[in-house]
């Protein structure tokens, strides 16, 4: 996995270099959004010229709150594929609601200390303590009682979030008018982003890919198998930590741009829409911190058009329809391919059914006055009435099978639409349908202990999935009965290239 | 703790006592894995077999006894010991495939943030080759059927050249192909000189497949060859007066006692 973990920090990398390097004291261009009437609501279409500045990114502070926020977007798809593969997705959502009395109690502390400015980093700081405490709490409750995990989750989170919302109406009744910017760490306000925000989120974004990339087996093995993983001496525990470490960190670095209640989306919605796509996690990790980064990017360039536009429920919405997407087109378990593969079954029993019907027909009626070969007992025409009752098939159902049958080339039927005829070929898959599927139904008689775990419908023959010694067995002890069950020859050797019949 | 003895057993288990909360689970068990046999650890449900396994790798806390691995504790001696975990343990819907899962057991030897190379890719091609799985090795994991996942686990062990393999359950609800490769990959390990204790549920293969049997019920009722341990009369007092039970062991008391006589 190692040109994955290049790839994801290379990404970063990029991001970085495109926004530049960085002077400290920037203004935010956030001024002529908030100095508008607070009355006024409706979405206003952005001039040409501005549509121009802020796709061709002109602005200095466009670039910087660009970059801030499609890497906070790629370290929340990095991280979160990880918490969503160790199920702890969320703890990410009670971990960004106990941030809140934290920015409360560092607020009124930086107000104590009489700082003219609100300090972000300080603000930070404050709600990764009370973050890392909600954690905490959680693992405690967990240990120490027998609640379970969604109980102890579910506790911490509104105790938390209470203590918060209490502290921000005490906030709210200071004389000092420097609350206002608070509740942007509830709903999240990207373009009140300066750019020495921005650059604390590109750095803290960084310093996540490369904990990432440098823990990427660690974490692998974390969460697929704890057990062996602590067996094996590695201090799971330690490993559990730096993870939800890592949770905290792009939670507090996403509460500005998107704000506490959302940025759970943004941990688990780019992880949750990657895992339809790949079975490695590689891949996997690359396509969420890719849709991760995309979803920030559209959101912060829909709040630069339309400044009274939520950025972070942009963002949002942005990864939701990327999971929207992929849900339904995944390449590996996307409803579509879901859809077909559910499709090329039914029809594959169906045909089975339709071609055992036919062949067990012609075993069962009276035959001719001389002795048949084995060999023309498939050439007689078979009366659809018989076939239909005998198999207890509505009419609809023959009609479909015989459609199904026709276009496949199976049989013909005659003018009448009286009896079906088996074409040569339809002989051929006849005899190979009928002596698979009594091969299988006496493996599931002599194996019943372990045989279901082999039945598999897209496996057109046994030996794709048995072991071939078994398939001898069973036709032996098939042979032994009387001639009811008398097994068609193998038409054809199995193909060594349609093996391994058990992939679902 | 460590008591001079004339030969030092791999697994030396003294007067272990598991408890979750208040309920005992192991009870003042004592048990010796000898070196170089194949040994079953056998009882009913809820006996404490995969219990016993569990904390004496350290992963369940131990109420007191002792634990000692090659005469040292487990801490020391990691690097000789591999561990099998029951198949159910984990989620094998995780994006990950079967080598990658088997290279898993070369993590240790690596260190601390090498990435796998090329060369623990071959190890872990290596090993499931040898479970039969050659072919398998980039199969997502939840594509592999039930006993597949379960070899793939035993490759993750074998990949690790330990000299003592502890595995639960590897024969729990496999099918005839995987239980046949994973008696060959323990004939093979014995037949190095390791050493392989194995958690087992049915007891009609107990004398076929393994030398040493331990019979758990909490406490250890009986250890030893299975030749002479492993009778009717220790498997009652192992699993009680359950009538299938006993029938069940009955059968196999008879079985081992044809095994034996037909053994040179």
């Amino acid at each position: 996995m190692k040109p994955a973990r290049i790839l994801a920090t290379l990404f970063l990398l990029l991001t970085l270099g495109f926004v530049g390097p960085l002077p400290r004291t920037i203004a935010a261009e956030t001024s002529h959004a908030s100095k508008r009437s607070l009355t006024e609501t409706r979405l206003e279409w952005p001039t040409r010229e501005k549509l121009w500045r802020t796709v061709s990114l002109a602005d200095y502070n466009t670039r910087v709150v660009f970059g801030g926020v499609t890497a906070l977007g790629a370290a929340g798809g990095l991280v979160g594929t990880f918490l969503l593969l160790r199920k702890r997705s969320l703890l990410s959502d009670t971990v960004s609601h106990c941030t809140l009395p934290g920015i409360a109690i560092a607020f009124l502390v930086s107000e104590a200390l009489g700082f003219q400015d609100r300090s972000l980093p300080l603000l930070l700081f404050g709600a990764a303590a009370t973050g890392i405490l909600g954690m905490a709490s959680v693992a405690a409750i967990r240990a120490r009682s027998h609640l379970k995990d969604d109980a102890a989750l579910a506790i911490v989170l509104s105790v938390f979030f209470g203590l918060g919302v209490a502290l921000m109406v005490v906030i709210q009744q200071l004389p000092t008018g420097n609350a206002a910017g608070l509740s942007h760490f509830i709903y999240g306000k990207a373009a009140s982003m300066t750019a020495g925000d921005a650059q604390l989120i590109l750095y803290a974004s960084l310093a996540i890919a490369f904990v990432c990339g440098a823990l990427f087996k660690e974490f692998k093995m974390l969460c697929f198998d704890t057990a062996f993983a602590q067996a094996q001496g590695w201090p799971v525990l330690a490993l559990d930590l730096a993870l939800m470490g890592l949770v905290v960190a792009v939670t507090v670095i996403g509460l500005q741009a998107v704000g506490l209640l959302l940025v759970v989306a943004l941990l688990i919605i780019p992880a949750a829409a990657a895992r339809f796509w790949s079975h490695r996690l590689g891949i996997t990790l690359l396509l969420a911190t890719g849709i991760g980064a995309v979803s920030g990017l559209v959101g912060v360039i829909a709040s630069a058009l339309f400044p009274r536009l939520p950025a972070g429920a942009v963002i949002v919405l942005a990864a939701v329809f990327c999971f929207a997407v992929s849900f339904v087109f995944g390449a590996e378990r996307g409803l579509f391919r879901h859809w077909l593969e559910q499709r090329r079954v039914g029809r594959s029993v169906a045909r089975q059914h339709l071609l055992r019907a036919l062949y067990e027909w012609c075993e069962r009626s009276p035959r001719s006055g001389k002795a048949e070969a084995p060999a023309q007992l498939l050439d007689r025409p078979v009366p659809l009435e018989a076939l239909r009752t005998d198999n207890h098939w509505p009419e609809s159902r023959l009609r479909s099978l015989l459609r199904l049958g026709r276009s496949e080339g199976l049989l013909s039927t005659d003018t009448g639409g009286n009896h079906a005829h088996l074409t040569s070929r339809g002989k051929i898959e006849a005899r190979r349908a009928t002596r698979n599927h009594r091969l299988w139904e006496t493996y599931l008689l002599r194996y019943a202990d372990v045989a279901p775990q082999h039945i598999h419908h897209n496996a057109d023959q046994i030996e794709h999935v048995i072991d071939p010694n078994i398939v001898n067995e069973l036709e032996e002890l098939l042979a032994g009965q009387d001639d009811v069950l008398l097994v068609p020859a193998d038409p054809e050797p199995p193909r060594p290239g349609t093996t391994g019949g058990l992939a679902s | 703790m460590s008591e001079p003895s004339p030969e030092i057993h791999p697994l030396e288990v003294r007067d272990l006592n598991v408890a979750y909360q208040t309920k005992v689970v192991v009870w003042d068990a004592d048990f010796d894995a000898p070196a170089g046999k194949l040994v079953a650890i056998v009882g009913p449900n809820g006996a404490g077999k995969s219990t016993l396994l569990k904390a004496s790798l350290g992963l369940l806390p131990i109420a007191s006894g002792s634990v000692l691995f090659f005469g040292q504790p487990y801490a020391k001696a990691r690097h000789r010991v591999a561990y099998v975990p029951q198949r159910e343990s984990v989620d094998w819907d995780f994006p990950v495939n079967a080598v990658e899962v088997v290279a898993m057991g070369l993590y240790r030897r690596l260190g601390w943030c090498r990435p796998v190379s090329r060369k623990e890719r071959d190890l872990a091609q290596a090993a499931l080759a040898k479970v039969g799985l050659a072919d398998h090795s980039t199969r997502q994991i939840s594509q592999l059927s039930g006993g597949q996942q379960q070899r793939v686990f035993l490759a993750r062990a074998l990949v690790q050249d330990a000299d003592l393999y502890l595995m639960d359950e590897p024969f729990a609800s496999v099918d005839a192909a995987t239980e046949r490769a994973i008696v060959e990959v323990l004939r093979e390990l014995r037949s190095r000189g390791k050493t392989v204790v194995c958690v087992h549920h049915d007891l009609p293969t107990v004398p076929e497949y393994f030398d040493h049997v331990a019979l758990l019920n909490m406490r250890v009722v009986a250890q030893g060859p299975v030749e002479t341990t492993f009778t009717a009369e220790n498997l009652r007092k192992t699993y009680g007066a359950r009538l299938t039970l006993l029938e069940e062991a009955a059968a196999a008391v008879e079985r081992a006692r044809v095994m034996t006589r037909h053994r040179p």
